[in-house]
């Protein structure tokens, strides 16, 4: 998939996604020209088909976590099915805020491990050092997790 | 007017979204994952209620136990039994980094199935729109297969048995996951109707240049008369591997071992 702004005969670069929380997504192209912008926006079924595929339009800035796919999409997960990760943390570890902890315990336990080392790796990448509702929002357009 | 439009291939400028690299770096994920794999067997027949699953686990056990390091991969999602088959207690996962540990049998078959995932008696539900699943869901089991493959500290095994679900789909995703198509092993019972289902399987796997070790005919010795796996044999050129009457020894499964090559 790839956007041509015909005036300029340029490619058009991804600038920005969005995920509004009803299964549709929206993603800005820039002209690296004349700096026109197009969106593209995806219906539910639309936005599916690409989750189902692994990939992310306007790509990830963090590494995949395993089995990313099944966790963030399987509705009938065991609670127990994952232990926490094993990996230890080094160096400057960001916090979270009591906020960020209330809306990270009513994520399903099969996929709060995920999500969790998601907004981690997210916050550390960046320098954050408090994880907010705020920064997971960020978080969660930038890389877009959806109904995460 | 009629506008000059470059086209898709025409467009080579590097763009943040890549998903086609993406796609290929999924693809090279895999292929890493399973460069410590001597050997991917699909363990195949095109009908389901032949006994995949429990020719896959005997094998794999007596893999096992002659001191050859077994995996098995059960991708068989919706209905997953190969933690059962191999006595194999359905526990928590853990992850180190990027990897999902399997669970090992007390006989050291390492093993990732759906089973450890889903709740029990729950089926495999994803979310999604719920109308029109069927135009993502195949896509989300090629996803989850891929996963499998690539996610999982399968570590330096000498076969990872693939217990493929009834069917040819899962097979062919399957070998275009793989860097290399995989060996089949085909399994069938006597009956006319399950060596028919069989060979159109088979031609399915040599479509796909995948190499056919040989058939294993289950069943045997009871009420399913007929000689599929011979005539399986002589119709692709290869060795009837093994004959699984109804109660098996450990003999049995360490006779098929042996032959496996």
């Amino acid at each position: 998939m790839k956007f041509l702004c015909v005036e300029c005969d340029r490619q058009m670069q991804f600038e920005e996604r969005q995920l509004p929380g009803d299964g549709t997504l929206a993603a800005a192209f820039r002209c690296p020209t004349c700096g026109r912008v197009v969106a593209l926006l995806t219906n539910p079924m639309e936005t599916q088909l690409v989750a189902s595929l692994g990939v992310k339009i306007g790509g990830s800035t963090i590494t995949p976590q395993p089995l990313e796919t099944v966790r963030g999409m399987v509705t009938t997960g065991r609670a127990d099915a994952f232990t926490d990760d094993g990996k230890r943390e080094t160096g400057n570890v960001p916090a979270w805020s009591p906020e960020a902890q209330e809306r990270l315990a009513r994520v399903p336990n099969f996929v709060r491990g995920m999500v969790k080392r998601i907004y981690l790796d997210y916050a550390r990448d960046r320098g954050i050092a408090e994880i907010t509702p705020a920064v997971m929002d960020t978080a969660r357009t930038e890389l877009g997790l959806e109904g995460m | 007017m009629s506008l000059n439009i470059r086209t898709y291939r025409d467009l080579t400028e590097p763009d943040r979204s890549g998903l086609v690299d993406q796609i290929v770096a999924q693809r090279r994920r895999v292929a890493d994952r399973l460069a410590t794999v001597g050997r991917v067997v699909a363990v195949l027949s095109g009908k389901g209620g032949v006994g995949k699953s429990f020719v896959t686990a005997g094998l794999a056990r007596a893999l096992a136990r002659s001191g050859r390091a077994a995996g098995v991969l059960d991708a068989d999602f919706n209905g997953p039994t190969a933690p059962q088959l191999l006595h194999l207690p359905v526990a928590s996962c853990t992850s180190h980094g990027d990897v999902i540990e399997p669970l090992v049998s007390a006989e050291g078959v390492r093993c990732f199935s759906m089973a450890f995932l889903v709740e029990d008696g729950r089926p495999l539900a994803f979310r999604g729109p719920e109308t029109e699943s069927f135009v993502w869901r195949g896509a989300l089991e090629a996803a989850a297969l891929r996963e499998f493959l690539a996610d999982v500290a399968w570590g330096a095994l000498d076969e990872l048995l693939v217990d493929l679900p009834p069917g040819v789909q899962r097979f062919q995703e399957l070998t275009e996951l793989l860097p290399a198509p995989p060996t089949v092993l085909a399994v069938t019972i006597p009956t006319v109707e399950s060596r028919d289902a069989v060979r159109r399987a088979l031609r399915a796997a040599m479509d796909q240049k995948a190499t056919l070790l040989g058939v294993v005919e289950n069943m045997v010795g009871g009420p399913f008369a007929g000689s599929a796996a011979d005539e399986l044999a002589a119709e692709f050129a290869v060795p009837v591997l093994a004959r699984i009457p109804w109660h098996p020894t450990p003999d049995t499964w360490a006779a098929l071992a042996g032959r496996l090559g």
